[in-house]
């Protein structure tokens, strides 16, 4: 378990040039979340890269703490072609 | 992770073209991230070899080191990490995933 704040917390400090981040604690039990990500620094990389990214943000969160997190990753371009 | 385990990982993602390490087995699932990634290939029709980590605690460990990815579960096609449930489903809906497990599709020689 863990609070969501920590979790944006840590993206943000992991991340750089994050311009929108929104966490959702998908069960109330603070341990399985969906984070959505948008980021000038995803731009070239692969979903794979993207992902890893944001695990090594994470770090220890990830093997314990935090059971489940739902990536969905953009660059600022893909987010405005998506928020249309 | 020790070498044993690596050298049985390796063995097993380049022994088969297409490899899923999850929770359960392919006929029970027993998690929904890995449920999901089985009925993907489910409908895609595709053959796959399983390994159910929940049985091998060396191996749950040591594929995420390997992949350097922190979760259950995980796709290999043709030797290669595609990715874990988000990816799969992104690259199934935008039609992507297709090209990239018919790519790895035909059976190993000696596998079954």
């Amino acid at each position: 378990m863990v609070d969501p704040a920590v979790v944006e917390e840590r993206i943000r400090a992991g991340v750089t040039g994050v311009e929108h981040l929104k966490i959702v604690d998908l069960t109330g039990t603070r341990d399985h979340y969906e984070a959505t990500i948008v980021s000038a620094e995803f731009d070239g990389k692969t979903l794979i890269e993207q992902h890893q990214l944001v695990y090594a943000a994470l770090g220890e969160l990830m093997s314990g703490p935090v059971h489940a997190l739902a990536l969905k990753t953009y660059t600022p371009k893909q987010w405005q072609t998506a928020s249309g | 992770m020790d070498d044993a385990v690596r050298e049985r990982i390796q063995g097993v993602v380049e022994g088969h073209k297409v490899v899923l390490f999850m929770k359960g087995s392919k006929h029970f699932p027993q998690c929904g991230f890995s449920a999901t990634v089985v009925e993907v290939l489910r409908r895609l029709d595709v053959d796959f070899h399983h390994v159910n980590v929940l049985e091998d605690p060396e191996v749950r460990q040591g594929i995420k080191e390997y992949a350097n990815w922190p979760t259950i579960p995980q796709l290999y096609v043709a030797g290669t990490f595609v990715g874990g449930c988000d990816i799969v489903r992104q690259l199934y809906e935008s039609g992507e995933l297709q090209g990239i497990v018919q790519g790895g599709q035909g059976s190993a020689p000696g596998s079954a």
